[in-house]
């Protein structure tokens, strides 16, 4: 459907293994946690991927992200194949690695430092940042004076900085509170429309997945791949969340996806 | 699924941090929550003038009931402390001291801060080194006051390597912790935003570090004070330690007490500059209240 639209992230093939040391003798065991996965992620889109804790999601973004190497396949970032880290990805985690020593400002700087902006220049965009995701009043303030939910947006701020290609989140708001955690879901809706990012998301619960993306792909356990991919058929201007719960669609989808994600019959995923 | 009870706050808090809560009222609490350690009550400063006068007191009243030979008091040590200062023998053995300490000081920290980032960096340097760091520390530095004076002699360069030799290990051993206490995220961090192995450096190992290796410091500035004085003892007499023997020969005890004192202060003089430079450096760290 969107074929003509610009391909950002071309994930294809992507299987991973890990070896697991043995104890007390035991030979090594292999854990395959990823098995041919492929898709796309077109630009200015949000994906989210879901699946049950344990399934692989976290090791797709670190593989995406190139922290951790793939064994077989392919990731390409606006179709140039990368295997190591680069700022041509933003990385938001899930906890806050704010470096503590560093103002909210000087964070948001870090990878802009790395790659040798100027100073001057450096401010402008830090500041614009924060005033985007609401931390104008904030800026020169140090991690420990900031609430969870400041953290992660200065978290989502400084990967932003870099002006990646896509930004890669996984569980950015899973260790907040559920008020807080509404909030930023519609705030990240708000940043994504105005500064047109890409972004795809990981997540395990099922709202925020439906909430965000234009489309959730759902990936299956041991080994992860996926179930099936999902288009969420609403447009940008979204109500919020409560409102949308009501939806009779909402409620399908969320249905199709609570089957999906629990022991549906092997059947379930062929349809996919 | 929320069957968190929210706990009662206690009275004394604001009730809300909603501005709306209290906007209808123009009532101020006049007790807010203040965040920070409290503020050091006066009365906790009256207490502690008062036990030091009454201990200077008690000793004054005290001490000169004892033969002077093994006992001083502290107006006899005053007037002690002003013929030394008016004659110029403090001051210059003060100064020949602090010309050891220092010295060895900053070359002892300079190098253990370098060894001990490389040994918390890289697990080859520190499996070759740990054992003999270990073993070395572990060693009462005072047993080998003979050797060095073997291999140095008795004068300035013995002096140094036994304040080196002191100092080194808290400071060493302080930083490699630090390194390898670097939140794993952060590295993490590092890796992701695909920064080289000098800015991680640079840019996450060293800050976070920064704390460990002024803990160290301070630990070192200790044991420097006291390898100064077993070097002041043991090698060439000079020094403050030059003066306690010299005083203890001639059994002018008030005298003797004037260098100890001395000691005394430089060490509590030394012990809070670092720490005020500690959390000048790392004043997010003094912030949580460590
Ligand atoms: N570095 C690793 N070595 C071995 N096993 C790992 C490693 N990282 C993750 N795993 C395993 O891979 C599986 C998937 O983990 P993860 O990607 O974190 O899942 P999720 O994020 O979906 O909860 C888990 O069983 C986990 O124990
Ligand atoms: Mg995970």
């Amino acid at each position: 459907m969107a074929e003509d639209r610009k391909v950002k992230l071309a994930v294809q093939n992507v299987s991973k293994t890990f070896r697991v040391r043995g104890t007390m003798g035991e030979s090594d065991s292999l854990l395959p946690v990823l098995r041919n996965l492929s898709f796309d992620v077109y630009e200015n889109e949000i994906v989210s991927l879901i699946g049950e804790s344990g399934c692989g999601k976290t090791t797709l973004l670190r593989i995406v992200q190139g922290l951790i190497r793939l064994d077989a396949g392919t990731i390409r970032v606006d179709g140039n194949a990368v295997g190591v880290p680069g700022r041509d990805r933003g990385f938001v985690f899930q906890q806050s690695s704010l470096l503590p020593w560093r103002t909210a400002r000087q964070n948001v700087e870090f990878g802009l430092e790395l790659s040798g902006v100027p100073k001057r220049e450096r401010g402008e965009k830090s500041r614009e940042l924060l005033k985007l995701v609401g931390l104008a009043h904030a800026t020169e303030q140090y991690p420990h004076e900031l609430s969870g939910g400041m953290q992660q947006r200065v978290n989502l701020a400084r990967a932003m900085a870099i002006d990646p290609a896509i930004l890669l989140m996984d569980e950015p708001f899973s260790a907040l509170d559920a008020q807080t955690r509404e909030v930023l879901q519609r705030e990240l809706l708000r940043i994504q429309a105005e500064a047109n990012k890409t972004i795809l998301f990981v997540t395990h619960d099922l709202d925020e997945a439906i909430y965000l993306s234009n489309r959730v792909i759902v990936l299956g356990a041991k080994p992860g791949r996926i179930k099936k991919i999902i288009e969420i058929p609403f447009g940008r201007n979204r109500p919020e969340l409560p409102q949308m719960r009501g939806e009779p669609e909402f409620q399908r989808i969320r249905a199709e996806m609570w089957d999906l994600i629990r022991n549906t019959p092997a059947s379930a995923a062929v349809a996919a | 699924m929320l069957d968190k009870t929210i706990p009662h706050a206690p009275d004394h808090v604001l009730p809300s941090a909603d501005p709306n809560a209290t906007a209808g009222s123009t009532v101020v609490p006049d007790t807010v929550e203040e965040i920070g350690p409290a503020p050091r009550s006066n009365a906790t400063r009256w207490i502690r003038l008062a036990s030091i006068f009454i201990v200077l007191i008690g000793w004054e009243l005290a001490g000169r009931q004892v033969n002077p030979l093994f006992m001083s008091y502290p107006s006899a040590i005053a007037t002690s402390a002003m013929r030394l200062i008016a004659s110029g023998e403090l001051g210059a053995a003060l100064l020949e001291s602090l010309k050891t300490l220092l010295v060895g000081f900053v070359v002892s920290s300079a190098f253990g801060i370098c060894v001990g980032l490389a040994i918390g960096r890289y697990r080859t340097v520190e499996a070759a080194t740990d054992w003999v760091i270990n073993a070395l520390y572990a060693t009462p530095l005072v047993a080998i006051v003979p050797l060095v004076t073997l291999w140095f002699g008795l004068g300035f360069q013995a002096k140094l390597f036994i304040v080196f030799i002191m100092t080194l290990f808290p400071v060493l051993i302080n930083t490699s912790a630090g390194v390898r206490n670097v939140p794993a995220q952060l590295i993490e961090l590092g890796n992701a935003f695909a920064a080289n192995e000098w800015q991680i450096f640079t840019k996450i190992i060293l800050p976070s570090a920064l704390p460990y290796m002024m803990t160290g410091l301070r630990l070192g500035i200790g044991r420097a004070i006291i390898g100064m004085v077993v070097a002041e003892f043991f090698t060439a007499i000079t020094g403050l330690g030059a003066l306690i023997i010299k005083y203890g020969n001639q059994y002018d005890t008030a005298s003797m007490f004037v260098p100890i004192f001395v000691l005394m202060l430089l060490g509590i003089a030394l012990s809070v500059t670092v720490k005020r430079m500690e959390d000048w450096i790392a004043p997010w760290k003094a912030r949580q209240g460590d």
